[in-house]
């Protein structure tokens, strides 16, 4: 049965759900505990679990972040949420040389039940050091699992299947997502963590996406359906790995790519999806795949001038038209 | 302390010192590559404390980690078949010498980012205090490794939240090649522990008695629920940082002033029958060791035989290291991603 959640309830129900179901599942960050979470992720779950389960970390992010590794490496199963992706930057260390690598280096020796939870993305006028995501920095680690959940269902599930997966997974959130409502059916089978959605099928151009941009997309679509134009929404769930099967299949069908990322254009995220679509769908294409992106800027304070640094739904249908036309 | 001990001791402590000589030889034949960071001169930390510890403990440690390994049990020939990068190794070859791991020895690593070891270690450290386990975690790190901001962060919540961990700082007085006074504005390393609460000791790190006794209070006080303790073991190694480092930059007079307070002579010295308490060294003096070794040479009691037969013994384990290493068989690429994909259980991602 489905109902109406936000993004942040979702993530909350698939929290209080693991840790009822397993006494390995713990959770430390900043505020998580007392304050609930400064998006409410985790709020009533330290009244119910209780400190040694809900922990209020120092401000201290390589070390908590480390702590989680060293707690996955004895099969417990941590949560670690880093209260914004930008403070990410202080715990790559342990992110990427040690919960990334440990199984590997310990020959498979080892497990890592870790789960790292991050908002992060372009949300109001945080400037530059408060907005930014990473998603370019920790795709490019072998090792790691990457899910950008945009719906409270994808929310739901892709988090219980992180926190229950013996790999390394961030969950990378969208600041401006949580308060984002959608249904949420518990019920209903949940598909893999990484495979990619079709959101809405066409025949012109595909346009891929994830997290916010997805949603933008969506919007899009609807748009572009009104002016004869019907683009393909493809969520990707996921960005390590990248399901490309799914991609291949709907250029196959519309012959036409359009990329949609918030993060910065070059050497982004956008760049490995292009790069890799014109590798598997070359003969198929009919024009280039393009990219619409954030500048490569760091966000400006100014909000008219933060709005003008990533993608709105209105590039995103000019940009839609340019590559039909281009390709006619 | 009994005999049997005190031969145990010995035993580990000329191995660890026997296998890290035979390393530096491996590597000049080709044998082993990479960094490959020797532990002669530290022999007695890793004995010492080590010996005090259960094997239900838990050992974090640096990538100077070789001897910490084999005195854990990890057999010589895994440890040398990983330097060798031998599908053999404890790491399957895809760690080598900086990444040594065996979980069933609950040898949980040597980390090769200076101050990893600390994260890792109040990480298992939660998780015992979490489970309310009787178990405690042993910290290694150098004295290079206390100016990171992970030594700060971590003994602030190992601290705040009373985690079962020991802190050993092995102080070889050496960030690779900058010496401690110029690397360090409080070079007592122990001294850093108050600015948390954290009981701390110094001991002379090339005493594996004094090393060994240190810990043994530590970890009592650990195990009855008071929270971390740091160790600081002053000692030296004998070698440069690593093989690429032939360590120009200490004075000659300071290498041999050390290599007169060789922990491996000194422990010699002190496996005189007549073993000595703690306290029967700490009442003879600084000297201790030197005029314990006379008395023993007076009254007869240094075993030369005895010695002799040990080392032709250890000569064989590392003897049989090495043809164990040379005899495994190189990994394979299959093997690699077997270990990327260690924890998927099988599990198809897309």
């Amino acid at each position: 049965m489905a109902e109406e959640v936000l993004i942040w309830q979702a993530l909350n129900r698939a929290l209080d759900e693991l840790m009822a179901a397993d006494e390995d599942v713990f959770i430390l960050g900043e505020d998580v505990g007392l304050y609930g979470g400064s998006y409410r992720v985790t709020e009533g779950l330290y009244a119910k679990y209780g400190e040694w389960r809900v922990r209020d970390t120092p401000i201290s992010e390589d070390s908590f972040t480390g702590l989680g590794v060293g707690a996955a490496l004895m099969g417990l199963r941590p949560v670690v949420e880093i209260m914004t992706v930008n403070f990410a930057l202080l715990a790559l260390d342990a992110i990427i040389n040690m919960a990334a690598k440990v199984p590997f280096m310990s020959g498979g020796r080892l497990p890592m039940g870790l789960t790292i939870r991050t908002p992060g993305g372009v949300a109001k006028q945080l400037a530059a050091q408060h907005s930014q995501r990473l998603e370019h920095t920790l795709m490019n680690v072998p090792g790691l699992r990457i899910v950008v959940p945009a719906t409270p269902q994808d929310a739901y599930w892709q988090l219980k299947q992180a926190v229950l997966s013996d790999e390394p997974v961030i969950v990378l959130e969208h600041e401006l997502l949580y308060f984002h409502k959608g249904p949420l059916d518990p019920t209903a089978p949940p598909p893999p963590p990484h495979r990619a959605v079709v959101r809405r099928p066409g025949r012109d151009l595909t346009l891929v996406a994830y997290s916010k941009m997805a949603v933008l997309a969506g919007q899009a679509a609807e748009r572009l359906a009104e002016q004869g134009i019907e683009a393909e929404v493809i969520d990707l769930r996921s960005l390590s790995p990248i399901d490309w099967q799914t991609c291949v299949d709907s250029v196959a069908r519309t012959h036409r790519v359009l990329i949609v990322e918030e993060d910065c254009r070059f050497a982004g995220a956008g760049a490995e999806i292009a790069a890799d679509l014109t590798e598997r769908c070359f003969t198929q294409l009919e024009a280039a795949p393009m990219r619409l992106a954030g500048l490569d800027m760091p966000t400006p304070y100014n909000g008219t001038l933060e709005a003008q640094t990533i993608p709105q739904v209105d590039d995103i249908v000019a940009a839609a038209h340019r590559l039909v036309k281009e390709a006619s | 302390m009994d005999k049997r001990q005190a031969l145990a001791f010995l035993h580990d402590m000329l191995l660890g010192r026997r296998f890290e000589e035979r390393c530096a030889e491996e590597y000049m034949k080709g044998n082993i590559a990479g960094f490959l960071h020797l532990y002669p001169g530290e022999e007695a930390v890793a004995v010492g404390v080590i010996h005090a510890c259960e094997t239900s403990d838990y050992i974090v440690s640096t990538y100077r980690e070789h001897v910490h390994a084999l005195v854990r049990g990890v057999p010589a020939g895994e440890v040398m078949a990983e330097l060798f990068g031998k599908r053999g190794g404890c790491s399957r070859g895809m760690g080598g010498s900086m990444h040594l791991f065996d979980p069933q020895r609950r040898f949980m690593g040597g980390y090769a980012i200076v101050g990893e070891t600390y994260p890792v270690a109040i990480g298992l450290g939660y998780g015992i205090a979490m489970k309310d386990l009787p178990e405690a975690v042993i910290c290694f790190f150098g004295d290079g490794a206390v100016n990171q901001g992970t030594f700060h962060e971590s003994l602030n919540m190992a601290a705040l939240w009373k985690l079962p961990v020991l802190f050993v700082c092995e102080n070889n007085q050496y960030a690779i090649g900058t010496e401690i006074h110029r690397h360090s504005a409080v070079p007592e390393v122990y001294k850093r522990a108050a600015a948390y609460r954290i009981p701390a000791e110094r001991v002379d790190g090339m005493d594996v008695l004094e090393v060994h006794r240190a810990t043994e209070h530590a970890l009592q006080q650990i195990r009855a629920g008071s929270g971390p303790q740091l160790l600081e073991c002053l000692t030296y190694r004998f070698r440069g940082h690593s093989m690429a480092d032939p360590g120009h930059y200490r004075p000659p007079v300071e290498v041999k002033a050390h290599q007169q307070t060789d922990p491996l002579e000194l422990a010699l010295r002190e496996l005189s029958l007549v073993y000595p308490t703690p306290e029967q060294i700490a009442a003879a003096g600084p000297d201790a060791l030197l005029k314990l070794r006379q008395y023993c040479f007076d009254q007869g009691h240094l075993h030369e035989e005895g010695f002799e037969e040990l080392e032709r013994q250890v000569q064989d384990e590392v003897e049989a290291a090495v043809q164990f290493a040379l005899e495994a068989p190189e990994p394979t690429l299959d093997d690699a991603w077997q270990a990327l994909y260690c924890n998927r259980r099988g599990e198809i991602l897309i």
